[in-house]
């Protein structure tokens, strides 16, 4: 009999996903007036070392989707891997009929719950948008198989530092513009906050028309407030 | 005597480039009772024949619900139908599983004819003695299609297979270029006229046959009989009485065909 | 190093109670993990046929796959029996289902409303390994400990000792059993942070199926 122990495996040669290695950190996810907006900073951490600094989070997932990750960067290339294979197969019937966002998000939705149920995770929190026959879509998955869409989704940090400010500023009718705003404001609260953010990052849009992921940018940043240059002023005792 | 050496098995080649065993097995969709199917932009009718095999048992059932936007009727072996249509249902239930979302017709229909292919070219198989008209929708739109034992689909706009079927053929190739743009209720109508060709002079009622609808907003459903009586009272199919009554005596009802029983 | 878990709680509450002639099914929609709330509007309360729904907290892949579970059985009942599955013969299918996976269980916490073949409303009550009982009323997830007791108080059921059996069911009517439901939510409310945001109410009777919403506190 395979006690739970066995099921996880033992740290010397397990062939499955015990801890993470190569990792991203936050994805934001909002929907504007045209469709869906997505945003993500391009480092890659090795534990707590920041390793590499171009990867590339978002990948457009046939014509009606987007999808951003963050968590193990190589499990994120395998499942687009998967999906590669899934938009192909989809394209090769060539009858008029093609996934959506919502045939996406359930499909994934089902590889990461499979994979859970084999105690051999892959170990992403996926952020999945799109928009097709003029409904946005927007929703997420996580390692374990949790999945919920929402008008405003995050992934890592961003639910604990990004979400309350998408509470408080989201509204349906965001124009391009002011949703890029509001993406801006909560990626720089990351910056500041979340060690593995990098300040660069790439803002990606799916409407009706397609997929644009945008050029990496960097955000300006000041660090001149008060609480950064004396963190302790104002908290008597502590270091 | 002379006989076939070349169909004794499905595998076999005759020396015309034909393969016996699935002509034979394409007979037996011939000799089932009549199924008909027609469709316009929105909707989809499907209509049967139903003979019972004596006066004290029921009839088979011939049209079976895949899903809410798929449904089939059979000519043929009900037998090897059923099985079939068990496995439509079970795909279907699958994709939605998966996707949350309707499985398209036209790819369920072509793993079901890969299914059939499958069966004329193994020794130890035989072919499905069965022809099934697929009616459904999906995001392409209204779609009829007719499977056939060995292999081959088609996608039409009306059709009819089974026992006597030419005539329902030759009624739909006379009316179909209006059907694109029919109302449900004209669709019905002409499925149940069609129906009615096939009969030959016998009496349409509602007790020989059944009709289902799947349209955009109308999930898949076999109409109840009370409704199909109504109907075909309302467009008047019934025979037009006494004019022919003579004829009508000698024209006993035929058997049913050996397939059906 | 934190390890991997298959499990998350991501909370929330459901309550069910039956009547004569009707059957109330009710459940928050907020969904957490640990100190995060996840959504404000996720629906717990799946219908599973005509009159039978299934409102379920715990973890929320678990609970979605269960429910897929469960609505692709009743297609294939459907499909078979060319008729909608009565509420007890659902209930003893997600008792089946549920121990099914008894050594790697779903971590999910269900009660089951609906009305029986009779049109009497009935509640069936788990645990999370499929151990089940025809109830009157039953509370089920984070919020259960805060509301049972009060439904206790305030419906007291025959014994199920009593012989001859007594019906179950509450006498209360359907407004009043309604009313009593947005109370404890609200209550269970105060106190639960793995409760709140809105409250879905499903009511079952003859006429069929009326849904009702009522904000809840969303701190």
């Amino acid at each position: 009999m395979t006690s739970v122990e066995g099921l996880l495996g033992c740290e010397q040669d397990s062939q499955r996903t015990l801890s993470p290695y190569v990792t991203g950190t936050s994805v934001i996810g909002i929907k504007y007036k045209d469709g869906i907006l997505m945003t993500a900073d391009m480092g890659g951490s090795y534990g707590s070392t920041l390793r590499y600094k171009s990867v590339e989070r978002m990948k457009s997932i046939g014509k009606h989707s987007l999808l951003g990750a963050s968590g193990e960067i190589s499990d994120f290339q395998e499942i687009l891997r998967y999906l590669d294979e899934l938009i192909k197969y989809d394209n090769m019937w060539d009858d008029g009929n093609s996934f959506g966002p919502k045939e996406i998000h359930n499909y994934l939705t089902r590889i990461m719950y499979n994979r859970r149920n084999k105690f051999d995770p892959l170990w992403n929190s996926l952020v999945l948008g799109g928009v097709k026959n003029g409904q946005k879509y927007l929703g997420t998955v996580s390692m374990i198989g949790v999945h919920f869409e929402d008008n405003h989704v995050a992934t890592g940090f961003g639910n604990h530092l990004a979400r309350p400010i998408l509470r408080d500023e989201w509204k349906e009718d965001l124009s391009y513009e002011e949703a890029v705003k509001l993406l801006e404001k909560c990626m720089r609260v990351l910056l500041y906050r979340d060690r593995s953010a990098i300040n660069k990052l790439q803002v990606a849009k799916i409407t009706e028309e397609g997929v644009t992921i945008s050029q990496p940018y960097s955000l300006k940043t000041f660090w001149g407030f008060n609480a950064f240059q004396n963190p302790s002023k104002g908290a008597e005792g502590t270091w | 005597m002379f006989r076939n050496q070349y169909d004794t098995d499905v595998t076999t080649w005759s020396p015309q480039g034909r393969l016996f065993q699935v002509e034979y097995a394409m007979e037996a969709v011939k000799q089932g009772s009549a199924a008909i199917g027609l469709r316009s932009k929105t909707y989809i009718v499907l209509a049967s024949v139903n003979k019972a095999n004596s006066e004290l048992s029921s009839h088979q059932k011939k049209i079976f619900k895949v899903d809410d936007h798929i449904g089939v009727a059979i000519a043929g072996l009900t037998a090897d139908g059923r099985v079939l249509s068990r496995y439509l249902r079970s795909e279907c239930i699958n994709y939605s599983f998966t996707y949350e979302s309707p499985l398209p017709v036209g790819r369920l229909v072509v793993q079901l004819a890969d299914k059939a292919q499958v069966c004329t070219q193994r020794s130890w198989k035989r072919p499905y003695g069965v022809g099934l008209l697929v009616a459904g929708l999906d995001e392409s739109g209204a779609h009829l299609y007719y499977n056939c034992p060995s292999g081959n689909y088609f996608e039409y706009q009306a059709f009819a297979i089974g026992s006597r079927s030419q005539a329902a053929k030759t009624y739909l190739e006379r009316k179909f270029e209006s059907f694109m743009d029919s109302s449900r209720e004209d669709l019905i109508k002409h499925a149940l006229f069609a129906i009615k060709e096939t009969l030959q002079g016998e009496k349409l009622t509602s007790s020989i046959c059944t009709v289902a609808v799947v349209g955009v907003e109308e999930p898949f459903h076999i109409l109840d009989q009370k409704t199909i009586q109504e109907l075909i009272e309302s467009f008047e199919i019934r025979e037009e009485e006494v004019a022919d009554e003579g004829a009508a005596m000698q024209e006993q009802s035929p058997e049913p065909a050996p397939m059906d029983i | 190093m934190a390890r991997f878990s298959p499990y998350d709680n991501n909370g929330g509450t459901c309550v069910a109670i039956a009547g004569a002639d009707y059957c109330v099914i009710a459940a928050d929609t907020r969904m957490s993990t640990g100190y995060s709330i996840l959504t404000r509007d996720y629906s717990k309360i799946c219908k599973l046929a005509d009159k039978c729904l299934l409102a379920s907290s715990g973890f929320q892949a678990d609970v979605r796959a269960l429910q897929k579970v469960l609505s692709s059985r009743h297609l294939v009942y459907q499909h078979q029996h060319n008729k909608q599955m009565s509420c007890p013969a659902m209930g003893q299918l997600l008792s089946n289902t549920l121990y099914y996976k008894r050594f790697f269980p779903y971590y999910a916490f269900n009660v089951l409303g609906g009305l029986d073949s009779e049109g009497k409303g009935c509640v069936f009550t788990y645990d999370a390994v499929g151990s089940y009982e025809r109830v009157g009323y039953s509370a089920q997830g984070s919020g259960s400990t805060l509301i049972m007791p009060v439904l206790d108080n305030q419906l007291k059921s025959p014994s199920p000792l009593l012989l001859p059996a007594k019906d179950a069911v509450t006498p209360l009517s359907e407004n009043e059993a309604v009313d009593l439901v947005k109370d404890v939510f609200a209550s269970a409310t105060e106190r639960d942070i793995y409760t709140g945001d809105r409250v879905e109410i499903v009511i079952v009777n003859a006429e069929g199926i009326r849904r009702e919403y009522i904000e809840l506190r969303k701190d």
